[in-house]
Formats: C-alpha cells, sequence, structure tokens
C-alpha cells in the first residue's frame, strides 16, 4: 500500500509518502499564499524523493488550515488527530504531544491506543507559539535555528516576565541596551516560552512519555526549558524530522495504520 | 496654604502635577527615561520650570505608577488604582466608573459614592487593549497615534479585525494595507478592536455612571465613541485638565490631603 499525507500549515507545507511501514518520501516548503500551491510543491519534492509519481499513491489525506482546498487529497483529517497519530506511531509510550507550529500550539493526551482524550489548541495569542521565537530571534538578529545552540552557552541566569510577544521584544531590547549576554537572553526566552505552553500542557493533564512535535521541536533550549517548567523529561521524536510529524499522521491514517 | 506635587511614572509616559491650594499651577508630560528615577526628575523639572518654584517650595510628594517606588524625592507611593480614582473624581466628581487605558496597561474601576474603590481589574499582561496595541497599528499605518483618533468619523466602511492578538493583528493590517483598503476604514477597525477589550474589562467590574476614560487612549475619540456604544452609556468629557495626567492630578490630591492634615 502506497498512501500520502500532506499537511498545509500557515508557514510551511509538508507532504509524506508511506510504503507499507517505511517513510519513503518527504517534502517541506515554506508555504505561499496559495495553500493549493504549498501543497502541490511539497507533495512533488516528496514525489521525486520517493521516486514515484502521483498516480502510484493509493490513497492521500491532506491535515493542517489549508487541508480543504488540496485537489488531490481523498480525505480530510484533524490537525490533532494527525498529530497524535504521527506522534504514537513514532513513539508508542507517547501519552501527551506538544506541537509547536509556527502560528500556533497543540497539546494532546492520548490513551494507550493512540486515541486522542483531550486536547487544548492556541491559535488567539501568539506567545506559546513558533512566532514568539521567530518575533525574537528577528530582534536580536540571530537565525531562529540557531537559538538553541546559543542558549546552551548561557551561563547567568535571566528572567523575561513577560510571556505576551509584543511585551517580551521590549523586554529583550531592553536587556540588549543592558548589555546582557545574547545566549542569556535567548535561554530566558526559552523559559518564558516554556512557561506558557507548560500552562496548556498542564491543564489537559501531562502524562508521560511527553513528546514534541512541530518546528519547535528543533530547538533544543526548548526542549531543555519545557523539560524544566514541566518537572518531566520532553522526548523528541526517533529519526525523523518533528516538523512533518502531521504530514506523517495524515499518510498512517491514509493507509489504514496506526501502530509501528 | 500648600504647594504640592504628584508624580505619575508610567511605562511609556512619566506625568507631573503641581497643586497650589487644590488648584493646578502647572503640569508636565515626559516620554519616559530608562529608569523611574530619572523620569520622575525630568518631568518634574519640566512642571517646576513653568512656575517660579522650586523643588524645595514643595510641602509634599505623593508618586504612582508602575515607578513609583524609585524615586528618591517621593514621600509617599500610592497605587495607581487609587490616584486614578481620585484623579478622575476631581476631573469628574460624580464619577463612578472609571476605564484608564495606559500605554502598556488597561485598568477599570468601579467607585462608591464617595469615591472609595469598590472593584477592580487590570490587565498588563497581554499587549491587546493596552495602548501598546494603537501605538504599533499607527506605526503600521503611518501616522501619529494622535491621528488615529479621527480616522473613525471619516470612516465609511470599518474592517473588522478578527485577531485580538496585537501580533495577529498587525498580520491582518498589512493585508488590509495591501489590498487597497482605505486608511480611514483601517483605523476605525483599530479603534474599534480596541474599544471591544476595554468593554470587556469594564463590564466585569460593572458599569455604574458616570463613566469617564482616564490615560492616553481617552484622547483618541473613535475609541471613546466605540466604547460609549458597546457599553450603551455616555463617558463624561472633561476640558478640567488632559485625562493623560489624572494619576499625577490624584497623586497631588493625595500630597494635598496630607499636608492639610486630612488624611489618615
Amino acid at each position: 500500500m502506497i498512501a500520502a499525507g500532506c499537511d498545509v500549515g500557515s508557514l510551511s507545507a509538508k507532504a509524506v509518502i508511506l510504503k507499507d511501514q517505511a517513510i519513503i518520501g518527504k517534502g517541506v516548503v515554506r508555504a505561499g499564499t496559495n495553500p493549493m500551491d504549498s501543497a502541490s510543491k511539497a507533495m512533488s519534492i516528496a514525489l521525486a524523493d520517493s521516486g514515484l509519481s502521483l498516480e502510484s499513491i493509493e490513497r492521500i489525506v491532506a491535515t493542517g488550515y489549508g487541508k480543504e482546498m488540496i485537489p488531490f487529497a481523498h480525505a480530510v483529517e484533524s490537525e490533532i488527530v494527525c498529530h497524535a497519530r504521527g506522534a504514537f506511531w513514532n513513539l508508542p509510550q507517547a501519552r501527551t504531544v506538544i506541537d509547536i507550529g509556527g502560528q500556533d500550539a497543540k497539546a494532546i493526551r492520548m490513551d494507550e491506543n493512540g486515541n486522542v482524550v483531550r486536547y487544548l489548541y492556541n491559535d488567539k495569542c501568539a506567545s506559546g507559539t513558533g512566532r514568539f521565537l521567530e518575533v525574537m530571534a528577528d530582534a536580536l538578529d540571530i537565525k531562529l535555528d540557531d537559538m538553541g545552540q546559543i542558549s546552551s552557552q548561557s551561563t547567568e541566569k535571566l528572567v523575561i516576565s513577560n510571556q505576551c510577544v509584543i511585551f517580551a521584544e521590549t523586554e529583550v531590547v531592553s536587556l540588549v541596551n543592558e548589555g546582557r549576554a545574547v545566549p542569556d537572553i535567548i535561554k530566558a526566552l526559552h523559559t518564558a516560552m516554556a512557561g506558557r505552553v507548560a500552562s496548556m500542557v498542564l491543564s489537559i493533564g501531562a502524562e508521560e512519555d511527553i513528546v514534541m512535535t512541530g518546528g519547535g521541536a528543533k530547538n533544543s533550549g526548548l526542549f531543555a526549558a519545557l523539560s524544566v517548567s514541566l518537572k518531566r523529561p520532553v522526548h523528541a521524536m526517533k529519526n525523523i524530522d518533528p516538523q512533518i510529524n502531521g504530514a506523517l499522521g495524515a499518510a498512517l491514517i491514509a493507509s489504514g495504520m496506526s501502530r509501528q | 496654604m500648600s504647594i504640592v506635587a504628584g508624580c505619575d511614572i508610567g511605562s511609556l509616559t512619566a506625568k507631573a502635577v503641581i497643586m497650589e491650594n487644590g488648584r493646578i499651577i502647572s503640569s508636565a508630560l515626559l516620554r519616559s527615561k530608562t529608569n523611574p528615577q530619572l523620569s520622575a526628575e525630568a518631568v518634574m523639572k519640566e512642571a517646576l520650570s513653568k512656575t517660579a518654584l522650586s523643588m524645595d517650595n514643595i510641602q509634599f510628594f505623593v508618586g504612582t505608577g508602575y515607578g513609583r517606588k524609585n524615586i528618591s524625592f517621593v514621600n509617599q507611593a500610592i497605587s495607581e488604582i487609587a490616584c486614578h480614582g481620585k484623579g478622575a473624581r476631581w476631573l469628574i466628581p460624580g464619577a463612578r466608573t472609571i476605564i484608564d487605558i495606559g500605554g502598556q496597561d488597561c485598568k477599570a474601576v468601579r467607585l462608591d459614592q464617595d469615591g472609595n474603590v469598590v472593584k477592580f481589574v487590570a490587565n498588563d499582561k497581554c499587549a491587546s487593549g493596552t495602548g501598546r496595541f494603537l501605538e504599533v497599528m499607527a506605526r503600521l499605518l503611518n501616522i501619529s497615534i494622535e491621528e488615529l483618533g479621527g480616522l473613525s468619523s471619516r470612516s465609511t466602511a470599518p474592517i473588522i479585525l478578527s485577531s485580538t492578538c496585537t501580533v495577529w493583528a498587525q498580520a491582518d493590517i498589512i493585508k488590509y494595507i495591501n489590498s487597497g483598503h482605505k486608511i480611514e476604514d483601517i483605523g476605525a477597525g483599530v479603534n474599534s478592536a480596541m474599544a471591544k477589550r476595554a468593554a470587556i474589562l469594564a463590564n466585569s467590574v460593572g458599569i455604574e455612571p458616570d463613566v469617564c476614560m482616564t490615560g492616553g487612549v481617552a484622547k483618541n475619540e473613535g475609541v471613546v465613541r466605540d466604547l460609549e456604544k458597546l457599553l450603551g452609556k455616555n463617558i463624561k468629557r472633561t476640558r478640567k485638565a488632559d485625562p493623560q495626567i489624572a494619576g499625577a492630578i490624584g497623586a497631588a490630591i493625595f500630597a494635598m490631603e496630607k499636608v492639610n492634615g486630612r488624611s489618615k
């Protein structure tokens, strides 16, 4: 069985192609203004990666905010279900999924069969989403992808007291003006963001194992800060780009598979 | 005879009022400096420069605002809620509900008929619903914060902002600008979004007339009118003094009461 999943988010589009139990192709692109184009691009990259043509895919499931606009999808599934499915397949001991996207954040709790028990979703407030770190990276004139690594060089503890993106940005600017070290500021930002995310996770009940997915899961500093905030280890997905988890879940649903 | 002063050191602006026998003889408003002490010194210097007085003539100083505890010359620090309540009653004697929107916070205060604080709520956690929201949007529209208020009355088809968060609303505004919407309509939508947030806060303390507004946003006529519609109540305007200095006025009145021995 060859199946595919396509996750069209607000900032990026992802596609995954599965053959039986294995990922044989994937594609990630920055989303443009048109979800259809973004999905097609992500899918063609995944197809090229797998050496297949669109015709050879038996079933395609779409998810993400642009899911209704994908012409080649046979079915749509909610982001919550897809993220749960992907994470559970990758780590069967996972019971809580924290997904940090570019413009949203989700906390999902699952039972021992990977079914969604409870979830919380935030796309109303930029704090606690990928945008928080994106704005701060801009303010500090560093790359988003470098934040985790730079924060590991922190030597002094600083506190960012605001969780609001707008107010925290002002705080960052004053810390820079005070001459504080950038690694210390970034570590404090990870802590502030983790506080916001942790309150969401704790309100649905954080059951172990906890796994983080989405673009946020590419940041080692955020893992460290979240583990501290939740007082429990937060795990990474195994041997997989955490950003494609939603597309992976969609592909698993397309293929009718739930367990590895 | 009493000469007293009140200083309100906010996050974005510093305000000072000098009172002689219960009458404002001078006031000043400046952009806040890097620390409360510097802001307080600068704003007092400015207020004093409009009089023949010096610091030595001031019999009692009351400080308020977020920086109130860090001013060396202050004799007493009093909370913003109390000072805004006091100042608002001086501006509008029948005031029972005060909506104060500052640069980085928003408060709603309900007073009893004697002017005592009965209930209050404040938001300083989220930029939306504070003056900061308007500041960010004015910058995007490339106009001054003062110009924003006048746009509402010139708008024929105000946009409706779907996002509350300042960050997401910013992205919405950029889309409206790029799709050719008129600046009046965008500005009106911004003012109306601001009024909606303030109305939620005000309703949560319970609205009792007279309703009045203090703080910088009280000078935005678009927000005030929208808020009146949402609350279904008239908001009393005052010409007695700038509503942005209400906190400093309240502080000065507390100082005067202290000198006159009327305060506990």
